[in-house]
């Protein structure tokens, strides 16, 4: 049977009316400032490590993304790793619930438009935003780097950092496409937050732990080291942390050569720590990459499908 | 679908999976008329809507709104059609006239078309001078106003309205009734779903009253009258005097009469009698004291109706 008009018709308005309201909320700036602040804290930490211990690295821009220093925990890319999902989270635990508690819903889908249009708006918006964030970010630790160290990136660190953020922002877009999932799910916002929280919690922190256990706890006694090594690292790519960290590793690392097990084989003629080029390092991690996107879009999809399905009366 | 009705449904019928909420009803709207949907909550009034909305599936039967389908052609339906639900919300953070820019945006409206209806229809509704206020300041009834303000500003042909006045003191209740009228007078139909009664028959044209899912009873309120209690008047006398009820009785068009109290005499009738009435008084050599007539309640009719229902007796 099919619909006249077409599905994105008022596609635009949602987005504006979404952006405008994402931009001016105190929710927002908060979380702005969490992340800039936190920035700056371990960019400042990399760069005195950086200028303490200067090497004769080719990559010496990307150590920016990549060291830490005491008495700090983390880097740049591992904070990322932890406060995007965070953000992201923040953005999309109310996105249709809010709606409904409002008792808005219902009004706006009366008018001409689908909802089709309101729940991809909505989406578009908070990547958007998101992506506003992360570019601005992004600039300003290049901008610090240049400052700070002295020293102008190579065109090929460019690059690679210019991947590293596009990744980042399909990281993030993990992260609203399932808050976005939880806030269709659950009438309540608190419910939904706290539950995304949780599953958050759960992929960043217990699962690279507990999914090589539970490959020890199914396999058969019979299976060799390499099996279990493999099944451990398959399951546990099923948290996007994990999917992000080894994509950031090969393109912030230009040195690794393979993100399982490595082989002797790979080894033969190989020069150890000699860095590869980047079309090779994107290839190596190509399929995490994708497994990014198609996670956001795989865990949109079934947003959507529940939310055509469900009644609009509050 | 004939040319003057504005909604057909025809045997609309809503399940799930556990119970069906709307069984087959069948009704229709006229154009320029005010068309109650009436009946205890949960009866089914605000899934029907829904229904004719094309913002809920139709399990079975056929709806018709200004000669669109509105499961195949929701976006037509909705262009033309405006819509104040139960307790409708708005942004709170942003202004009345915020709010409404949005929704004339959805609608298409260009930057100053939008402009200007957007001030009238405000004004018209009494929130000019508070259109830049923020909502969450609002009142109840103002928000329902507002609610009525976007749809004069969509230029709706029929304005569907889900318990407008429930919540509402009687002050905002009359001025949202006021509102009402006036959409009928510019040519609007409304088809309107309340389960208060006395309020909703000062502007209902046609009623149709909702029991478990199906349409128990549907017409004019006189008519409705003349089904469940048997009579379209009922005229209430007040006299002193000895076998009044008795003379009474036998007053040419009335069907029966009671007697609530000592001096109080109510009689059913067909028609109206008070000169009759008064006349038989007179005759039996009584004091005539007071002398009224109304038509039956809507309250009174649809008591009757349940309490039939629930009897297990059929209405007369």
């Amino acid at each position: 049977m099919q619909r006249e008009g077409s599905a994105l018709h008022g596609l635009g308005v949602v987005v504006l009316k979404e952006l405008s309201d994402h931009l001016t909320s105190v929710r927002m700036r908060v979380l702005e400032w969490l992340v800039v602040l936190f920035a700056l804290a371990a960019l400042y930490g990399a760069i005195q490590q950086i200028r303490d211990t200067t090497a004769e690295d080719p990559f010496l821009f990307l150590k920016l993304f990549t060291t830490a220093r005491e008495p700090l925990p983390f880097t740049f890319v591992s904070f990322l790793t932890i406060l995007v999902p965070l953000v992201a989270i923040g953005m999309g635990f109310d996105a249709v619930n809010g709606e409904h508690n409002r008792r808005t819903l219902s009004r706006i889908l009366s008018q001409p438009i689908y909802r089709d249009a309101l729940l991809f708006g909505k989406f578009l918006a908070g990547l958007f935003t998101l992506s506003v964030s992360l570019i601005a970010l992004w600039l300003l630790v290049i901008g610090l780097g240049l400052f700070l160290l002295g020293l102008p990136p190579s065109g090929e660190e460019l690059a690679r950092a210019f991947i590293f953020l596009l990744v980042t922002i399909a990281y993030a877009g993990v992260w609203l496409a399932l808050a976005m999932l939880f806030s269709i799910i659950f009438r309540s916002p608190a419910t939904a937050a706290l539950v995304a929280l949780g599953l958050w919690l759960f992929l960043t922190l217990i699962w690279p732990a507990l999914a090589p256990a539970i490959v020890v706890a199914f396999a058969p006694p019979s299976s060799s080291e390499e099996t279990l090594i493999l099944a451990a690292q398959y399951l546990s790519r099923l948290s996007p942390s994990n999917l992000f960290g080894e994509v950031v590793l090969a393109l912030l690392n230009p040195t690794t050569r393979t993100l399982g097990p490595i082989y002797l084989s790979q080894l033969q003629g190989a020069v150890l720590g000699a860095p590869m080029p980047l079309g090779e390092s994107l290839i190596i991690a190509w399929p995490q990459i994708v497994g990014l996107i198609a996670g956001t879009i795989l865990l949109f999809v079934t947003g959507y499908i529940i939310f055509q399905r469900q009644e609009v009366r509050a | 679908m004939s040319a003057d009705n504005v909604i057909e449904a025809q045997g609309l019928t809503k399940r799930y999976d556990e119970a069906t909420v709307v069984k087959g009803i069948s009704f229709s709207v006229a154009r320029g008329e005010i068309f109650g949907l009436l009946g205890p909550n949960g009866a089914g009034k605000t899934t029907t809507i829904l229904m004719l909305l094309g913002l809920s599936e139709i399990s079975d039967g056929q709806a018709r709104v200004l000669g669109f389908d509105p499961v195949r052609e929701p976006l037509a339906v909705k262009r033309r059609v405006g819509y104040l639900p139960d307790q409708v919300g708005f942004y709170d953070n942003l202004s009345a006239s915020d709010n409404l820019r949005y929704t004339a945006r959805l609608m298409g409206l260009e930057r100053e078309e939008r402009e200007r209806k957007i001030a009238t229809a405000l004004t018209h509704v009494g929130l000019g001078e508070v259109m830049d206020r923020p909502v969450d300041t609002f009142s109840r009834g103002m928000r329902q106003r507002l609610g009525l303000a976007e749809i004069l500003m969509k230029e709706a042909q029929i304005a569907i309205l889900d318990e407008p006045t429930s919540g509402l003191d009687p002050q905002a209740t009359a001025e949202l009734l006021h509102i009402i009228r006036n959409l009928k007078d510019r040519g609007v139909s409304v088809l309107l779903s309340s389960h208060l009664l006395d309020r909703v028959q000062s502007i209902c044209d046609r009623v149709a009253l909702f029991n478990q899912g199906n349409i128990a009873l549907l017409g004019t309120v006189g008519e409705l009258g003349r089904q469940v209690l048997g009579v379209g008047y009922y005229v209430d006398v007040e006299a002193e005097g000895q076998g009044l009820a008795e003379k009474l009785r036998s007053v040419p068009g009335v069907k029966s009469v009671e007697t609530p109290s000592a001096n109080h005499m109510r009689i059913y009738a067909e028609r109206d009698v008070r000169s009759d009435a008064a006349a038989a008084v007179i005759a039996a050599g009584g004091r005539l004291l007071r002398l009224s007539v109304e038509t039956p309640s809507l309250d009174m009719i649809y008591n009757r109706y349940f309490e039939n229902v629930m009897g297990g007796r059929h209405a007369a």
